[in-house]
């Protein structure tokens, strides 16, 4: 390693730019060649202009501390990450795989059951999920599509081979970053894109147009689509404006929608608009007071039987959170043999039930070993990495695995893959992860890349960016790049 | 269009309208206090108390500050969070609102807004109106211009559009009223009477706050009196600042809204907004100092204000 490059350590890691013995994966020359030229002096005006550029724009996220909330930038890192044109083939085949089977479960699970009833999944896990919804069993969903939009995490460990760390089948976010990351980019080193062949990202919110315009109730083909966001204090509120505004339709709260005669309106100043396909960024449990929980305030009352009738669509579906549960997330690769007979093209981590005796023996004698999971949490909440733990963590967790086996799983600590990230004038490696979005509608399209997390403590591998986790630019590169 | 976000881009644009007029009104009381010929801290003071009277709220300032001059006054007028009607209050509360109809203004307009929001937090700011306040305020004012050409040059000149451009003359028609009502609070100092030396002075720095000094000039030739002032600022049919100007465009923007034709009226804003065009149209200078201008101007700004709240009856809270 060389130049601005110089003092760049692997470690005991994956590193994604470099092999082992310190040389440059091919994929990563030219990357290497330009960023090894440049100093302290000529990277620095870079970096600031990348923040500058986030923040003129207002693409900021809020952290609550107290009771007031700050706007804070999510820190972008400026060495990209790259994707081989073939790694990114066998990564597409496997998440299109995974969404196909997960989709046949949800249709499964909310009519017939065959999964339970041939003895692949036990009812009890399925019963016990806490976002599955038994008052929509025997309701059917346009096209029977029920995750329109499926956010995947994928990491590699110690070897380089990708595996699914879980699946966002509720409210994935994170888009509008990988999006707006490209533009950065593009901004900042406007002359690496014309060394690399990287695929487009720009289609993104056209290819979502379509997939809520397909899903339409009844076939309607000049649908009516509005993005549901809980409001402007939201952490995502930036993300809902911007996916509303690259697809030129409403961005609608819930005091802008009313049901009437089991259809939804929105008030506009010439009366009210019937509404068909609601992009919902909120969760099952806010949607209606007068189904779910009765003190939501974001919700629409009388929205659900609106749905229910097949007036409106919802997306995704009511419902789906049962397949984002981690023990259901178990049971994907099964599903996969089950309604695909495939072999799952991408692995699962490997993982321990503590719903199951035999596993939770193993989990309690292991705790400082593992990685012990809340079925039901996300953006890093709900998690204790055992290594990392106090006494104090270990003792919290083992307490609440045995007061419900059904609640906890536990993996065993991946060292996640590392990335060269630019700190305080140097690279240091970082963990990171890969977000990619799915969408399926008529077909299945996969937004080249996804979005890549990074860890940005020294040492963390927790990548969420409510934990001050950052993101890359992830490039894919085409095929005639791979071939040179 | 959404009626919640008619009400965004309404109070969106009254917001930065007002923050503007806030910025005018401590450029042009500066060069008061400055061309002042008492000189003294009480005859400065006599200038800054009135500003408290037209732009923030006099009882918050006294329990905030034991001392009234120039530094508290206009920091309290321009920084203070606590303050709702600061400038930096406005533009928090305009880009809050910016925030909420993303999708309906321009991304460009959206960076302008943010990008203000950001500069009147930051140190540089403070520096800037520490180094030089008069220079301050003027750069201020021209952030605000840019926001109004960048909205006109890449919004949709749709119902939103109009929407922004009733916030904004409805708001204009208020602060030029209450322009011209701060002169009636500031005391001529004893000894000086109507139409005198400090008395032209003042009234020239009213025709500055609006822009208003050279339009005047070029009308009057050069005379400057109370009466031709007050005229030309409520009256004048096309200075863009002027209450009667900004009446009609309040007017045309929400005949535009409904579509409903010039000099009817389709609901009850368009009402009060046609009454209230028509009696400035056919009003005179005579009749305002007859009646009063300080009650005058009392009666318009009350006129305004149903105007405001009819509109919000209209488009936002109908159901």
């Amino acid at each position: 390693m060389k130049g601005f490059f110089g003092k760049y350590e692997t470690g005991n890691f994956f590193d994604e730019m470099f092999e082992a013995d310190g040389n440059v994966r091919p994929h990563y020359s030219k990357i290497l060649e330009r960023f090894s030229e440049m100093d302290v002096d000529s990277f620095e005006p870079k970096r600031a202009l990348a923040e500058k550029t986030y923040l003129n724009q207002g693409i900021t996220f809020t952290v609550y501390s107290g009771d007031e909330g700050t706007e804070r930038i999510m820190p972008f890192d400026l060495v990209p990450r790259i994707i081989p044109a073939d790694e990114w083939r066998l990564l597409e085949r496997g998440l299109e795989q995974r969404l196909r089977a997960l989709n046949l479960f949800l249709h499964d699970i909310y009519h017939d059951q065959r999964i339970v009833k041939e003895g692949v999944i036990p009812l009890e896990i399925i019963r016990t999920a806490k976002h599955y919804r038994p008052e929509l069993v025997g309701l059917d969903v346009p096209h029977d599509i029920y995750i329109h939009i499926c956010g995947s995490d994928l990491i590699r460990g110690a070897d380089g081979t990708y595996m699914v760390l879980e699946d966002n089948g509720r409210c994935p976010s994170g888009v509008s970053y990988l999006l707006e990351n490209r533009q950065a980019m593009k901004r900042v080193f406007p002359k690496l894109f014309s060394r690399h062949a990287v695929r487009s990202v720009d289609r993104y919110p056209q290819e979502l147009l379509e997939v809520l315009r397909y899903v339409a109730p009844q076939g309607n083909p000049d649908p009516t689509v509005v993005v549901l966001t809980p409001g402007i204090y939201n952490s995502a509120y930036f993300e809902h404006s911007f996916l509303a505004r690259s697809m030129g339709i409403e961005i609608v709260v819930s005091q802008d929608l009313v049901v009437k005669n089991a259809c939804v309106y929105m008030k506009t100043t010439k009366g009210l608009k019937k509404v068909d396909v609601i992009y919902r960024r909120i969760d099952d449990d806010f949607l209606d007071p007068t189904v779910f929980r009765k003190d939501s305030v974001l919700g629409v009352p009388g929205i659900v039987n609106a749905y229910r009738e097949g007036n409106v669509n919802l997306c995704n579906a009511l419902g789906t959170g049962v397949a984002d549960d981690k023990v259901t997330y178990y049971y994907v690769p099964a599903m996969i043999k089950f309604y695909l007979g495939e072999d799952p093209v991408l692995p699962n981590v490997e993982t321990y039930l503590s719903a199951v005796d035999s596993d939770r023996k193993f989990i309690l004698e292991n705790l400082e070993n593992l990685v012990v999971k809340a079925a039901n949490e996300s953006g890093g909440y709900g998690m204790m990495i055992g290594p990392n733990a106090s006494r104090e963590e270990i003792e919290k967790f083992r307490a609440a695995i045995i007061a419900d086996p059904r609640g906890y799983i536990a993996q065993p600590v991946i060292s996640l893959s590392r990335s060269p990230c630019y700190f305080d004038g140097k690279f240091e490696g970082r963990h990171i992860d890969l977000r990619p979005y799915i969408l399926m509608g008529e077909k299945t399209t996969i937004v080249p890349g996804g979005l890549t997390r990074v860890a940005m403590r020294k040492g963390s591998l927790v990548v969420n960016s409510s934990q001050g986790g950052g993101s890359k630019d992830t490039w894919v590169l085409d095929e005639t790049e791979a071939a040179c | 269009m959404l009626s919640r976000v008619t009400d965004s881009c309404f109070w969106l644009s009254r917001y930065i309208e007002r923050a503007e007029s806030s910025a005018r009104i401590l450029d042009v009381n500066i060069q008061l206090v400055l061309d002042s010929e008492d000189q003294s801290a009480n005859g400065a003071n006599n200038l800054w108390r009135p500003i408290l009277s037209t732009l923030a709220e006099q009882e918050l300032f006294r329990s905030q500050h034991g001392e009234l001059n120039g530094d508290t006054v206009m920091e309290f007028v321009t920084f203070e969070k606590a303050n709702p009607s600061s400038i930096l209050s406005s533009v928090t509360l305009a880009r809050e609102n910016a925030r909420t109809v993303r999708e309906q203004i321009s991304s460009e307009m959206w960076e302008q807004l943010n990008r203000l929001y950001l500069y009147l937090q930051s140190p540089a700011a403070y520096a800037a109106f520490r180094e030089s306040p008069i220079g301050f305020y003027r750069s201020l004012v021209d952030r605000f211009h840019s926001f109004q050409g960048i909205t006109d040059a890449t919004m949709t000149h749709g119902e939103g559009w109009h929407f922004l451009q009733a916030g904004k003359y409805l708001e204009r028609a208020d602060a030029t009223s209450r322009v011209l009502d701060f002169k009636y609070h500031v005391l001529l100092p004893s000894g000086e009477r109507v139409g005198g030396n400090v008395d032209i002075t003042q009234w020239m720095a009213v025709l500055r706050s609006c822009s208003a000094m050279e339009a005047y000039l070029k009308l009057f030739h050069g005379r400057v009196t109370s009466w031709e002032v007050a005229g030309f600022l409520i009256l004048h049919a096309s200075f863009p600042r002027s209450i009667r100007f900004s009446v009609d465009a309040l007017d045309q923007a929400l005949h535009s809204i409904s579509g409903s034709e010039r000099g009817h009226f389709s609901n009850e804003a368009e009402r009060l907004s046609g009454m209230l065009r028509s009696t400035l149209d056919y009003t005179t200078v005579d009749s305002i100092f007859q009646s009063g201008l300080h009650q005058y101007l009392d009666q318009t700004q009350t006129r305004i204000n149903e105007v405001s709240r009819a509109l919000a009856e209209t488009y936002c809270s109908w159901l």
